[in-house]
């Protein structure tokens, strides 16, 4: 009897706690111990979950696909603990939004954090024709992927700006993905010609990429009229230029869409001086004819342009031949500063396509550079002078020399030493 | 012409005595053999340090020794001061030669022997000058306050701080704080202008004063050659025999100096900016560059030493033996040639020119 009191009070207490020791630990998610266990796209998403941004902020499975993590039976993924299953490519955006339209709960996380994704998403291409169907457009996890999600400023993700043009072209460069669309798709081949592509390479990550322009969530081709506003975002005083030049009223007039007539939208490369003008390389006669008044004032701003190199050139040339006649000339050297300073003013106010105000430049250029050549002739007159004063004080010298040695063999030709 | 100057000369020895001078250069005399040439390397190093005080003097008249106005004030005195250029240059020029042939000067001295006795205070002297020359060099090189000065003084003076104990306060003391500042300049010009100065004017009367004193050294093969009487003694009387072609010597310098200022003049250089990095192929001048290569090349340890104090504890030692050459081969004092020496000195000039090459490459 006694060991059977033994047992009782020993076993008996065991046997009513095994099913707890048998439950998941305090912590532990069954959506991952069970995900993980299962084959194919099944386990895929325990696998990547771990580097996920909302697992690193300590979020789980249950807050997006809701169900009780635990509980480790499949009563977990029943309707009654709440669970919502994955979402349709239609029900995405909705889906993400339950969280990120929360401004309050997104700041417990980021205090800068935005929650208007979604209403801009509503407003793109993108979000328009998801509302009508189109499951072939992009909604959230097409860019930012799913899963495996990290902050865009990780440069492992797909919508870092180094990685954002691939993340586009995914689609935007797929022939049979945009075939209906009735756009190109050689957008990312031309942007990686373009000098923004060329400053992206060399590691400026502020340099612009598709979003920039076209803007992300709110995803939308500019608007003929928007485009000198979009430009003019980063390049401020071209587009205030633009403004205010008479192409403005005329480009709006004819449907032309501002910077991008002269300077492409996505190919965009590195201008030259020779894009103003009436010469076989010019842009202005895309539109301009000999006599009219335009045709007349890109022929002057090109002179001038040419006209403010030429003579920089010319000083250039004349300090370093007299730098390496190793004459100081870092004072003229300094100011022609001021004169490539005047040219890349001059090249900026071409914007305003008035002829008037880049002479004002290309004269002060002009101007700096004739003084810095005068004084470029001057080291060189006085590096002549000096090797000609140099030649004669060399005659005096050896004059000197010869009458020593005349004087000692007429000392020494008398004495034997 | 002799009607003219005799009145001043008696006019003179009355007053100062100048006749014992007068009958002293009468009878002084310079022995003529082959190596007489090279005699003359003393005095042009001496006519290129009187070029260094003059030009220097003029300098003075337009440099300002500050960070601020250091690097301008020079730049002013080679575009707008008249012949400021050629005095600049000539200065600078000038410099590089005194030290080419102070080297020349003190091997050939070494070769000859002429260190031994009775001239081991002659040598001794002549060698603080050589010192003293190289720190005119080192401390004048900073005073224009450019990029490369500035990095290189960096170096130079980062080396004085590895020495153990005192390197720490030597190396305060050079830069006059922590780094190499406008502190460093000041402390650099009074080292070029007042403290180097009226050191290498009493070393140099002492020279002087033991060259006359004793005369010029003939070198032992010539005294054997004379006292075995297969060669006649020859000399030939200081003035103005000698003295005339000092000045033919002295008067090639000038023009040699001229056409370096007219065809290759000094460069100034950038201003220095304390807050860039340094820029690449920082060297020191030319005559520090055996140093700086063997540091160099020299491995991080060796033995329990840090290999760059090694290698300055090495330069210090070898400086140390130099010096005292005189007492260390004293058989040379009693007409005995010893290889050893001979030797020592063959590799230590093999050394300072490969060493200096490698640097150059």
């Amino acid at each position: 009897m006694r060991q059977l009191l033994k047992f009782s009070l020993v076993i008996l207490p065991l046997l009513l706690l095994a099913p707890s020791v048998a439950l998941p630990a305090p912590g532990k998610d069954s959506c991952i111990a069970c995900h993980a266990e299962l084959e194919g796209k099944q386990s895929e998403p325990a696998k990547k979950f771990d580097t996920d941004v909302h697992h690193q902020a300590g979020l789980s499975c249950s807050d997006c696909h809701g169900g009780d993590p635990g509980d480790e039976s499949m009563n977990a993924m029943s309707r009654a603990r709440g669970f919502r299953g994955a979402p349709t490519k239609l029900q995405t955006p909705e889906f993400c939004a339950r969280c990120h339209s929360d401004i309050a709960y997104m700041h417990r996380f980021n205090p800068k954090m935005r929650a208007d994704q979604l209403s801009q998403y509503l407003t793109s291409v993108h979000g328009k024709r998801l509302k009508q169907g189109d499951t072939k457009v992009a909604a959230c996890v097409d860019c930012h992927s799913v899963h495996d999600i990290l902050p865009a400023s990780d440069t492992r993700s797909p919508v870092h700006p180094t990685n954002v043009t691939s993340t586009c072209g995914r689609c935007h460069a797929d022939a049979a993905h945009m075939k209906g669309y009735n756009i190109p798709t050689d957008q990312v081949e031309k942007y990686r010609k373009s000098v923004h592509a060329e400053l992206l390479a060399s590691g400026d990550t502020s340099a612009p990429t598709c979003s920039t322009c076209h803007g992300n969530h709110g995803a939308t081709p500019p608007g003929v009229s928007s485009v000198a506003n979009i430009c003019g975002t980063c390049h401020v005083f071209f587009a205030q230029l633009f403004e205010k030049s008479p192409h403005q009223a005329v480009f709006a007039k004819m449907g032309l869409p501002g910077c991008v007539q002269c300077h492409s939208n996505h190919e965009i490369v590195k201008p030259s001086d020779d894009w103003v003008g009436t010469g076989s390389s010019a842009v202005c006669t895309g539109c301009h004819s000999a006599g009219d008044k335009g045709y007349v004032a890109a022929q002057k701003m090109a002179g001038d342009l040419a006209k403010v190199k030429t003579f920089l050139g010319r000083a250039e040339e004349i300090l370093g031949t007299a730098e390496r006649s190793g004459m100081e000339v870092s004072s003229p050297k300094v100011e022609l500063t001021t004169a490539h300073e005047a040219l890349i003013k001059a090249r900026v106010n071409v914007h305003s396509f008035n002829d008037v105000e880049v002479q004002k430049q290309t004269d002060q250029g002009v101007e700096i550079s004739q003084k810095a050549y005068q004084a470029g002739v001057a080291a060189l007159a006085e590096r002549d002078v000096r090797r000609k004063g140099l030649g004669v004080s060399l005659i005096f010298i050896v004059l000197a020399i010869s009458g020593l040695y005349w004087k000692i063999r007429q000392i020494e030709s008398g004495s034997q030493m | 012409m002799k009607a003219l100057i005799r009145p001043i000369l008696n006019w003179l020895d009355e007053r100062f005595g100048t006749g014992s001078v007068e009958e002293f250069l009468r009878h002084k005399t310079v022995p003529i053999h082959r190596h007489t040439v090279w005699y003359y390397f003393g005095g042009m190093t001496l006519f290129l340090f009187i070029v260094q005080v003059l030009t220097g003097i003029l300098l003075l008249l337009y440099y300002r020794p500050t960070p601020e106005d250091a690097y301008e004030s020079v730049q002013y005195i080679v575009t707008q001061v008249r012949f400021g250029w050629l005095i600049r240059s000539v200065h600078s020029w000038s410099a590089n030669l005194m030290v080419l042939t102070a080297f020349i000067h003190m091997f050939s001295v070494y070769f000859l022997k002429a260190y031994r006795k009775p001239r081991e205070l002659t040598w001794i002297s002549g060698m603080f000058l050589l010192f003293v020359v190289m720190g005119f060099g080192f401390s004048g090189y900073l005073l224009p306050w450019n990029t490369l000065a500035f990095f290189a003084t960096k170096v130079g003076t980062e080396m004085a701080g590895a020495v153990p104990f005192a390197g720490k306060w030597m190396l305060t003391f050079l830069r006059g704080g922590e780094e190499v500042t406008g502190a460093t300049l000041t402390r650099f010009f009074g080292f070029h202008v007042a403290v180097l100065p009226g050191l290498a004017t009493v070393l140099l009367a002492m020279h002087l004063l033991l060259v006359q004193q004793l005369g010029m050294s003939v070198p032992p093969s010539v005294e054997r050659a004379t006292a075995e009487g297969r060669q006649p003694p020859r000399v030939m009387p200081f003035f103005p025999n000698f003295l005339l072609r000092d000045i033919i010597g002295w008067y090639a310098a000038l023009g040699v100096l001229g056409a370096l200022a007219a065809i290759f003049p000094w460069e100034l250089g950038a201003k220095a900016d304390p807050f860039a990095a340094a820029p690449a192929g920082i060297r020191p001048e030319w005559y520090f560059l055996f140093m700086f290569q063997t540091l160099k090349l020299l491995p991080a340890k060796i033995l329990f030493l840090e290999g760059e104090l090694a290698g300055l504890a090495g330069f210090s030692l070898a400086g140390a033996v130099w010096v005292a050459v005189p007492f260390l081969d004293y058989r040379a004092g009693f007409g005995r040639v010893t290889r050893f020496f001979t030797g020592l000195g063959i590799f230590a000039l093999g050394f300072i020119v490969v060493m200096s090459a490698l640097a150059l490459r």
